[in-house]
């Protein structure tokens, strides 16, 4: 318990000392480092003795305070250590770390150098307690904080407007995913009577064939024969899965994930790449108590994560900001976890987490480097041939390009290798045609991600001349963490080797089993080596096509995109999907609130309240008018009265 | 202790009386401020010793005063008016500092009319007669429109009349609920007394009828909502700010006062149109706040936005709606305040409230910017600060009734992070301006009157607890009031949003107790 506090405290101290310093004054000013590295890598150290404890068998639920209680209502702040929670700390804490440490040197002198390595620290502790809370709502309140997090760190460079629109953007389109995450902790309340996981999942068993009437409040309009019944956990497991959505970037609300590149590089390791946007996919696996007696759930969950995985990965091979097309490849790689969560392959998905994690944050720390090389450029277009000029870079970001590319025996492969196994050998025509999306995506992941190599290191050079001035290879405090997220690229899949060995596996699926599929990991038939086989054939496929386009025939892509102009367009210009949501929400939203204030605040309301105000003061001026001081008015005004008099008495009399 | 509430109620209209005698404006500011802040450390023991386990009134005082009538002086407070006059008190010493600089004419006077609001606020969140309740209801409509009409901008007539009417419409029907309830409830004004007489359903109904028109306007509910921008508009900051975080917490007050135990068959019957209304409000509301290009009127309109999560609490009439209501009453006045503060502080550099006429404000003023934009994430009800406690439990309470009414409401939680977002946009982010490059960052003065609102913001979003812990047992009681008399048949149908008989355990509403 201590242990887990601290853990989560120290970045919370860092953030609070770094910050405060940052805008009052102090002695750490401008050297905001010096308390935030050591926090952030004392983090790391007593997360890997967590990791070592809970492999041990080390269990832990424990509520550290009563944050909101109002009568049956009850929500703490607490801890829960399982073996799901233990490797996300690690996960979490090993990045930030080596972000830390990266980050002195691509933000050196920057002006808001203490602000970055303030909301570093914000962000890291926000995560680590939303990866250790033991009830949904500290998930929630951890959940929109790292949102947070993410929204000023994507608006660190303020003055550009684009940074800003990004990060607005960013936090508004989370926020329509939270919406539904919030209704389905409510539910969740009124269902159980509580919102901790351990009461939940303990009763969510006897909950399975509950259904809710969704039309219900048609009733009261006198149509009490409608209903659209759905299951109380089917509706559960869709609503919080919308959260997830948001959260890991998944269709529809992937948008605003490619547009956070506005943001530092080392945020867009840390947080769009490695940690935050995985958070959905751990929000899946930790509830998968629930999602695992809703077959519709899972079903919309692997559907939602393969559309997504293949989608994404269409738009990954024409762009042309480096970073934006690894943050597609980010999208499109949580697609394959959403993918194996849903098809109950929940320690694959996870798998795949923790070793995207090392190759993905590689890619992002490697792309930063090249962007601090060339002077903030991040156009392919104007790189090449820097591979002889920045041969660590080079040397790290291929270890990333091959695990990404899912070649063995690189990281990616064991991973993504066990999610389509698992795809092929669900039950049901669906699955497989799951497994036939994330095959096709596998060769155009590869062929994404060699297009980035060489496009970048290889061939000649096309950089601008003031920027080849001063092109040079980082200092080391950026080059040691791509070189030990290298490592790791290279290392991590082996934690997860198929078969007996498979020590993630055996870890993890304690926590999150599903009586459906993991029972057949065991046997290593022809079958399995022959899905193995395709997916590195796929891969391959990628490969040599991206040889054959970018180091081969360099005149290829520009052909193709004449050849086929639709489709090119189509890919370059994201499905038009953004367009879209301009033209269908932004717009509507921003046109219909000007049109109420003038059409009924203005016009409606304050029309009626001055209009009566004014009806008034005529009648007023008017009445006045009677008072002529002239006999013959008053005498006729005598006679109208009497008249009326008459009138009414023998009317009513 | 009896005493030391009426101590508390009538310190600050003694420190206006007192103030007369002195002559120099910044003798007066200082006199004001020390009398305000005496009035805060005055009102601390109330916290202090107040008995957490009880529903009754406590510190009541009692004296006859116009005993033709059975009229009394009689305060008390209670578990749902201590957290509001709290607010009151640590707002007052706020208004007072923020005022330090931008009221240059009539200071004396300027400050004794915020003294003597004072009083009069306070003395109707502890009133335990109905005539002394109205007399302090009215007693606080003076001072306000003195305030906006003579210290307010270059529209204060308008603004200050259309405010007055408004409320005076208001005011009307309540004199008239009142007489009625006199006559049907015993011949007695004693609130209590009133409370526990029940009455016919049909005078229930006009009574209600009465009152909500009183207490819809000064929420201000929708439709009844349009003075409150021009008020605002007009008012000066320290205007705003009690206008904001006291005032429009009467209306609710009101409803949880009066309405809940003194017609309770009635209140429930209107529960659907007032649920109607209050989603309406939050949408329209935050509507309206996307549209505007004046910042005070962008807050005024989402005030009328948070002020429906407060009505929808109220009238959901179970635990977790009604603390969250009164809850979000405190928050909307920390928050809101504080955001008229800042305000404030931007019109008194460059004279603009204009949201266009700034951009970049974050480069000349971190500590500012830093402020402001702790404010509005607890406006769009982030985790972790006030506002997300009160509405969280707001919706649980609404769920509990109807899922709908809370996912229409809970998109308000969008709306509200796209129109203040996009305001911290526009005025801290971007590239800085020339006009805004020289601001000066907060200055002491400035610092001392946000840093308590800060402060409050995190407490309350962090560890709710000893403020929860005060409403529980009266909140529950004023539950118990307006669950006595059943819900009649054709409201059972509007609640009752689950089909047939397969729902399981807790499912059904009603049954979380």
């Amino acid at each position: 318990m201590t242990l887990a506090l601290l853990i989560a405290l120290l970045p919370l101290a860092s953030f609070l000392t770094v910050g405060l310093t940052g805008l009052f004054g102090g002695p750490f000013r401008g050297r905001g480092h010096l308390i935030a590295v050591p926090a952030a890598f004392a983090s790391l150290l007593l997360s890997l003795i967590v990791c070592w404890q809970a492999t041990e068998g080390l269990r832990l639920n424990e509520d550290l305070y009563v944050w909101i209680a109002s009568g049956t209502f009850r929500a703490a702040i607490g801890f829960q250590i399982d073996p799901l929670t233990a490797v996300m700390l690690v996960l979490v804490t090993l990045v930030s770390s080596l972000v830390h440490l990266y980050t002195i040197g691509y933000m050196h002198g920057d002006r808001g150098y203490d602000r970055f390595f303030a909301y570093l620290g914000l962000f890291t502790f926000s995560m680590l307690m939303l990866v250790l809370s033991n009830n949904f709502l500290q998930l929630y309140v951890f959940w929109e904080a790292v949102g947070l997090c993410s929204y000023l760190l994507i608006a660190h460079w303020y003055e550009r407007k684009s940074a800003c629109d990004a990060a607005t953007k960013a936090f508004v389109v989370n926020r329509v995913g939270d919406f539904g995450f919030g209704l389905g902790i409510l539910l969740v309340f009124t269902t159980f009577g509580a919102v901790d996981y351990q009461t939940v999942f303990g009763m969510a068993p006897a909950m399975t064939g509950v259904t809710l009437n969704l039309l219900g409040p048609l009733a009261w309009l006198g149509l009490s024969g409608v209903h659209w019944e759905i299951g109380v956990l089917t509706l559960i497991g869709l609503l919080l899965f919308v959260g997830a959505i948001g959260k890991s970037a998944q269709l529809p609300l992937h948008t605003w994930l490619p547009d956070a590149m506005e943001g530092p590089t080392p945020i867009s390791a840390l947080i769009h790449a490695a940690t935050m946007v995985t958070a959905g996919v751990f929000l899946v696996a930790r509830v998968s108590p629930l999602l695992n007696l809703s077959p519709t759930a899972m079903a919309v969950v692997a559907t939602v994560g393969g559309a997504t995985a293949l989608f994404a990965a269409t738009i990954a091979v024409t762009q042309t900001d480096i970073k934006r097309i690894v943050a597609y490849s980010t999208v499109s790689q949580l697609g394959y976890m959403m993918l194996a969560c849903g098809l109950g392959a929940y320690t694959a998905g996870i798998f795949h987490l923790l070793t995207h994690g090392a190759f993905k944050a590689l890619l992002f720390l490697g792309c930063g480097s090249v962007i601090h090389a060339l002077n903030q450029e991040q156009d392919l277009r104007r790189m090449g041939g820097l591979r002889s000029r920045l041969p660590i870079t080079y040397l790290t970001f291929l270890a990333g390009v091959l695990a990404l590319s899912g070649l063995p025996p690189f990281a990616g492969f064991f991973s993504k290798d066990e999610i389509l196994w698992a795809a092929f050998q669900a039950p049901g025509i669906g699955a497989k045609l799951l497994w036939l999306v994330g095959l096709v995506t596998a060769g155009l992941t590869a062929f994404y991600a060699f297009r980035l190599l060489y496009t970048v290191f290889h061939g000649s050079s096309r950089v601008r001349p003031e920027a080849a001035a001063h092109l040079h290879e980082s200092p080391s405090v950026m080059t040691i963490p791509l070189v030990v997220l290298g490592v790791l690229s290279v290392v991590a899949g082996w934690i997860g080797l198929p078969g007996s060995t498979n020590w993630i596996g055996g870890l993890l699926s304690g926590v999150m089993g599903f009586a459906g599929h993991e029972a057949g990991h065991g046997e290593e038939g022809a079958a399995h080596t022959i899905v193995i086989g395709l997916s590195v054939a796929a891969a391959v496929a990628g490969w040599g096509a991206a040889y054959l386009c970018y180091v081969k025939r360099p005149d290829l892509p520009a052909l193709w995109a004449q050849r086929l102009p639709t489709l090119y367009q189509a890919s370059l210009n994201k499905w038009y999907v953004d367009e879209l949501y301009d033209r269908l929400f932004v717009r509507p939203t921003v046109q219909l609130a000007r049109a109420l204030w003038r059409g009924i605040d203005v016009r409606v309301i304050d029309g009626t309240v001055n209009g009566v105000g004014m009806t008034l003061w005529r009648l007023g001026r008017e009445a006045q008018q009677m008072q002529s001081g002239q006999l013959q008015h008053y005498a006729l005004f005598m006679v109208i009265g009497l008249v009326l008099l008459a009138g009414m008495m023998y009317l009513f009399g | 202790m009896g005493a030391w509430l009426t101590l508390v109620i009538f310190l600050p209209a003694a420190g206006a009386i007192g103030l007369w005698a002195v002559r120099r404006p910044e003798a007066v500011k200082a006199a004001a401020l020390a009398i305000t802040l005496a009035e805060l450390l005055l009102s601390l023991p109330l916290w202090g010793s107040f008995d957490r386990t009880t529903a009754t009134m406590q510190f009541v005082a009692e004296a006859p005063w116009i005993s033709r009538f059975d009229i009394f002086y009689r305060v008390g407070v209670d578990g749902i008016s201590l957290p509001l006059i709290l607010l009151t008190t640590l707002l007052m010493p706020v208004c007072v500092i923020c005022s330090w600089r931008a009221i240059d004419r009539r200071v004396k006077e300027f400050m004794i009319s915020l003294l003597l609001m004072e009083t009069a606020m306070i003395g109707v969140f502890s009133a335990l007669d109905f005539v002394l309740f109205y007399v302090f209801w009215e007693a606080m409509l003076i001072p306000m429109y003195l305030i906006i009409g003579v210290w307010g901008g270059p529209n204060r007539l308008y603004a200050a009349i259309k405010f007055f009417l408004y409320t005076l419409a208001g005011s009307l029907l309540l004199l008239i609920a009142l007489i009625a309830l006199y006559f049907e409830g015993g011949r007695t004004f004693d609130l209590m007394k009133l409370m526990e007489a029940s009455y016919s359903a049909p005078f229930q109904f006009w009574v209600f009828w009465a009152f909500f028109l009183a207490f819809a306007i000064k929420v201000p509910m929708f439709p009844f909502h349009t003075w409150l921008p021009d008020a605002h508009v007009e008012a000066p900051t320290a205007g705003s700010v009690v206008l904001a975080s006291v005032l429009l917490k009467m209306g609710a007050y009101g409803f949880l006062r009066f309405c809940l135990p003194m017609t309770p068959h009635a209140s429930q019957l209107a529960m659907p149109f007032i649920a109607a209304l209050s989603i309406t409000a939050i949408l329209y509301g935050a509507y309206m706040a996307l549209a505007q290009d004046d910042l005070k009127k962008l807050i005024a309109y989402s005030s009328v936005s948070h002020m429906g999560f407060v009505t929808l609490g109220i009238f959901v009439f179970n635990v977790q709606g009604v603390e969250g209501a009164l809850l979000q009453m405190i928050n909307h006045g920390v928050t809101t305040g504080a955001l008229f503060l800042c305000v404030g502080l931007l019109y008194e550099r460059t004279h603009s409230r204009m949201i266009g006429d700034y951009g970049g404000v974050a480069r000349p003023m971190p500590v500012f910017a830093a402020c402001l934009v702790i404010f509005a994430l607890s406006s769009l009800g982030l985790p972790g600060t006030n506002s997300f406690v009160g509405e969280f439990l707001v919706l649980v309470g609404a769920f509990r009734i109807s899922p709908w009414v809370a996912a229409l409401s809970a998109l308000g939680i969008i709306l509200a992070a796209v129109y203040l977002l996009w305001m911290v946009q526009r005025v801290v982010w971007g590239a800085t301006r020339p006009a805004v490059e020289r601001l000066p960052d907060l200055s002491w003065r400035e610092a001392v009157t946000l840093a308590p609102l800060v402060g409050l913001v995190f407490w309350i979003g962090v560890y709710p607890e000893p403020l929860l812990a005060v409403m529980h047992h009266s909140v529950e009681q004023v539950v118990a009031q307006v669950g006595r008399e059943s819900l009649p048949d054709g409201a059972h149908l509007l609640v009752r949003w689950i089909a047939g008989g397969g729902a399981g355990p807790g499912v059904v509403p009603g049954v979380v107790p």
